[in-house]
């Protein structure tokens, strides 16, 4: 994606007496929103592939009973081919693959990717707030991955390599006590500098936000992605401090001998898991929030018509946001909390359905009476609702403690996340980058090939989680390299519908390759009347600097704005 | 399944799939199974019976639901069938009922949601405190000092050891079951000495962290005879999936016969006295 050329040079282009910088120059030192942007993006892809590849050895490994894969993995990871070294790298690579899903895949396309691309585009800003501290955040994610990757080759639990002890790194596993080794201190080294990446973004954010809105882009003119944008960067400033406080501690009590989480010194693990999860339940609506914001703006557009109910959908995020921070112990409900905290929380989990519903329901009602044209960013985002939805009501199920206790840590609680992740979070990212894809790159993608992409990813992903469900009744835990022999028939389907799954990401590959091949050069507004947002009035590419003089814009008659001036 | 009613759906789906290879196996998942294990103590009758009634239909339904209208606008509202998009972007009664009828459903899920977390949190006297204690990687069994403070490690067959024509099943037979009495209640006080693991058996209706430093408690009455699997629930290192817990539910002759023997077969020396009150979380 690295084609950005053929920029339109305003009259009072500040850079009209020299070209922009060029090649390493123009993206190592990028101080542009788009820029970086794109850097995000090309990390997310990156990111997004090594991530898959855990993801495939995983189901590779579990195809069958007993163990195949990982001993030849291991050998070649680590070159020790013992049981034991296989089992561990097993666990390495799921917890791997979480993290690096997570936050280098899911958050850097999102909020880093479509985020840096769009919020100043829609509200007719030149640039981010704080260009340098942009391009601090993308380069610090860099070295957290660097890190993150780099554990994977050194020493965790006693002799093998890399840590084992799942994304959520529990103490005392996570601590000296299961991982003596220095794997875990780097993925908690990894974990602190991607929190210091999301934190600057995250004021970054709010920052251009609040401030850099062109005269006319009132509060409730903002489009959805950019208030969705705004309370997912509120998420994380508030929700990482804490994170970065539980890793510090569980950081001096590997190294400097405090014991905040070792109960022979008077911590508790179950600390831990309160503060990571005061973080970690905000950091599954930082996954997701983003992508709501996108689904509006691509349902409305090949809609033809305005987001039905635009105030409920604010208020719905504003409220799964507050929600959001109060329902962090449902994930602690079978460690031995008491009664009164568990109906707490269910309480609060099960209220956080409505806002939800709400949405859902918003999106359907704004199909509802339009002119669907069915291009493949509407084909993700169509998917998105129903997968979404699906994910959805297991969540419910799981918010009753009750329920709970038959179902956590089973592959139920696999199927119920991936619904919402790997296929939510996932199909809103695909929505939002076929829809800017023409806006990014000027050029158009090929609509067939987007659309198999889309079959393949649907049928695949759905094969892959769907019977995970069936396996959680049964009571198969996760996090297992090898199952009893009754749970063989699910894993084995549930393992191709990876493989299907996985060639569907090789056309996508395949489908950028083409686009870029083909150049067919994508009109500043590809979409047509229903894409009424800023980004849509300037050319494709946008220039390298848009709106240096802010556009006045004028909602008259509920259709697309009227923008003024500005350059 | 056990439960009062035919159950739905689920159980009609599992009967299409085989048993278990051994009559007195009655909690092991079989395969291609839909649905829950089949269950044998009252909670673990609650927790499916209330998944089943209640949960099934709203979470398919509203599946359903939602599939139904995408489909619906999908070929009824395209750019072919309706060339000119309607305006229409507000109307407060439709916003105002999926708002409610939805906080409504969650307050009638609520009820028997909040009754069955009762019955599963607080602990009846018990007629049997059973300690498990789980370490890297194998379970620990103490029984109460006044039955003979008998205490065993337990540990999962190796593949020589197995005897699949007796029924064994891999990865979840071990060494040393638990043995229990019919009927009884029995509170299980869960605690670990290394990392965090996770007592678990599905078909008694129970899982419990065991996280070092505390001692919790849960509970099962069992309602049948057999043999009980479950497995670690919480990943603790390399063997997590080498950790399976086997509880065997005997009658209350054959618990005091197997009692005698496992004095002698473990050669207790005075066992742990353990507090008969539950300290209810």
């Amino acid at each position: 994606m690295a084609s950005v050329s053929g920029f339109v040079a305003s009259e009072i282009d500040p850079h009209a007496g020299h070209a922009p910088p060029r090649g390493l120059r123009r993206y190592l030192f990028s101080t542009n929103h788009k820029d970086i942007g794109t850097l995000y993006l090309c990390f997310a892809i990156f990111a997004g592939v090594i991530g898959s590849l855990l993801s495939i050895a995983i189901r590779a490994e579990l195809m069958s009973p007993g163990m195949h894969v990982f001993p030849l993995i291991s050998q070649i990871m680590s070159g020790d081919n013992s049981d034991g070294a296989a089992k561990n790298m097993y666990n390495v690579f799921f917890s791997a693959h979480a993290l690096v899903m997570i936050f280098f895949m899911v958050m850097p396309a999102m909020m880093g990717g479509f985020g840096n691309w769009f919020v100043p585009l829609m509200i007719g800003a030149p640039d981010m707030a704080f260009p340098r501290l942009n391009n601090l955040s993308f380069w610090l994610l860099v070295a957290s991955f660097t890190l993150m990757m780099t554990s994977m080759f050194v020493e965790g639990s006693p002799g093998m390599n890399g840590f084992a002890g799942g994304w959520v790194l529990y103490p005392p596993f996570s601590s000296t006590a299961g991982t003596p080794g220095p794997a875990a201190d780097f993925i908690i080294l990894s974990m602190h500098i991607a929190g210091a990446s999301s934190i600057v973004g995250a004021i970054n954010f709010i920052a251009t936000i609040f401030n850099m809105r062109a005269p006319g882009m009132t509060w409730f003119r903002l489009p959805l992605f950019v208030w969705s944008v705004l309370v997912t960067a509120f998420l994380l400033l508030l929700a990482l401090p804490v994170l970065a406080g539980a890793l510090t501690m569980l950081l001096t009590d590997r190294n400097f001998h405090t014991s905040f989480f070792d109960p022979a010194g008077g911590g508790d693990p179950l600390l831990f898991q309160h503060l990571f999860w005061f973080f970690g339940h905000p950091e599954v609506y930082i996954l997701i929030l983003p992508g709501f914001g996108m689904i509006s703006q691509v349902v409305s557009t090949f809609s033809r018509k305005p987001v039905f109910g635009y105030m409920g959908m604010v208020l719905a995020t504003l409220t799964i946001t507050a929600l959001g921070f109060v329902v962090w112990a449902h994930h602690m409900f079978i460690t031995g909390i008491p009664l009164g905290e568990q109906e707490f929380f269910v309480l609060t989990t099960m209220a956080i359905a409505v806002p939800t519903g709400v949405k859902v329901f918003s999106w359907i009602a704004t199909m509802w009476g339009g002119s669907i044209a069915m291009r493949a960013p509407m084909l993700w985002a169509i998917g998105f609702i129903f997968v979404f939805t699906v994910g959805g009501v297991t969540g419910v199920v799981l918010a009753n403690a009750s329920l709970d206790r038959e179902l956590h840590d089973t592959y139920y609680v696999v199927a119920h996340f991936h619904y919402t992740m790997s296929l939510g979070a996932v199909f809103s990212i695909f929505a939002g980058f076929y829809y800017w894809f023409p806006k990014i790159t000027g050029y158009m993608y090929d609509e067939r090939l987007a659309k198999i992409h889309f079959w393949l990813t649907f049928a695949g992903i759905n094969i892959v989680f769907l019977p995970q469900h069936f396996l959680g009744f049964a009571g198969m835990p996760r996090r297992q390299v090898d199952y009893a022999d009754a749970y063989t028939l699910w894993n084995f389907v549930s393992s191709i519908g990876a493989f299907i799954a996985g060639f569907g990401t090789l056309v996508f590959l395949y489908m950028l390759y083409e686009a870029f091949a083909a150049k067919r050069v994508a009109a500043a507004n590809p979409w047509g009347e229903g894409a009424t947002t800023l980004e849509w009035t300037v050319s494709s590419p946008p220039p390298f600097h848009q709106f240096e003089t802010p556009p006045a814009v004028r909602f008259d008659g509920g259709g697309a704005p009227i923008v003024e001036g500005g350059h | 399944m056990r439960g009062k009613f035919p159950v739905f759906p689920m159980g009609i789906l599992a009967l299409l799939a085989s048993t278990a290879a051994r009559a007195d196996i009655l909690g092991a998942a079989t395969s291609g199974q839909f649905g829950f294990q089949p269950t044998n103590s009252v909670v673990a009758d609650h927790i499916v019976q209330f998944h089943n009634y209640y949960m099934i239909p709203v979470t398919v339904g509203i599946s359903v639901l939602v599939f139904a209208l995408l489909i619906y606008v999908v070929f009824r509202f395209n750019e072919r069938a309706n060339p000119t998009p309607s305006k229409r972007t507000h109307n407060v009664t439709i916003e105002i009922v999926w708002t409610v009828v939805p906080a409504l459903v969650l307050v009638v899920i609520a009820f028997p949601s909040f009754r069955l977390l009762r019955e599963q949190l607080i602990v009846p006297a018990p007629d049997l405190v059973l300690k498990a204690t789980a370490s890297q990687w194998q379970w620990h069994y103490d029984y109460p000092k006044d039955v003979g403070g008998v205490h065993f490690d337990s540990m999962p067959k190796d593949d020589s050891e197995l005897d699949l024509a007796k029924g064994d099943l891999r990865l979840l037979t071990v060494d040393n079951a638990a043995v229990v009495p019919l009927g009884k209640v029995v509170e299980v006080d869960v605690t670990s000495t290394d990392v965090i693991h996770s007592f678990a058996v599905p078909s008694l209706g129970v899982r419990l962290d065991a996280i070092p430093g505390r001692l919790s408690q849960t509970w099962f009455k069992a309602e049948q005879e057999g043999v009980f699997y479950g497995q670690c629930s919480n990943i603790c290192g390399i063997n997590h999936a080498f950790m399976p817990i086997e509880i065997r539910v005997v009658s209350e002759a054959a618990y005091s016969a197997w009692l005698v023997d496992a004095k002698k077969k473990f050669a207790s020396v005075g066992g742990v006295e353990l507090a008969a009150s539950p300290l209810v979380p």
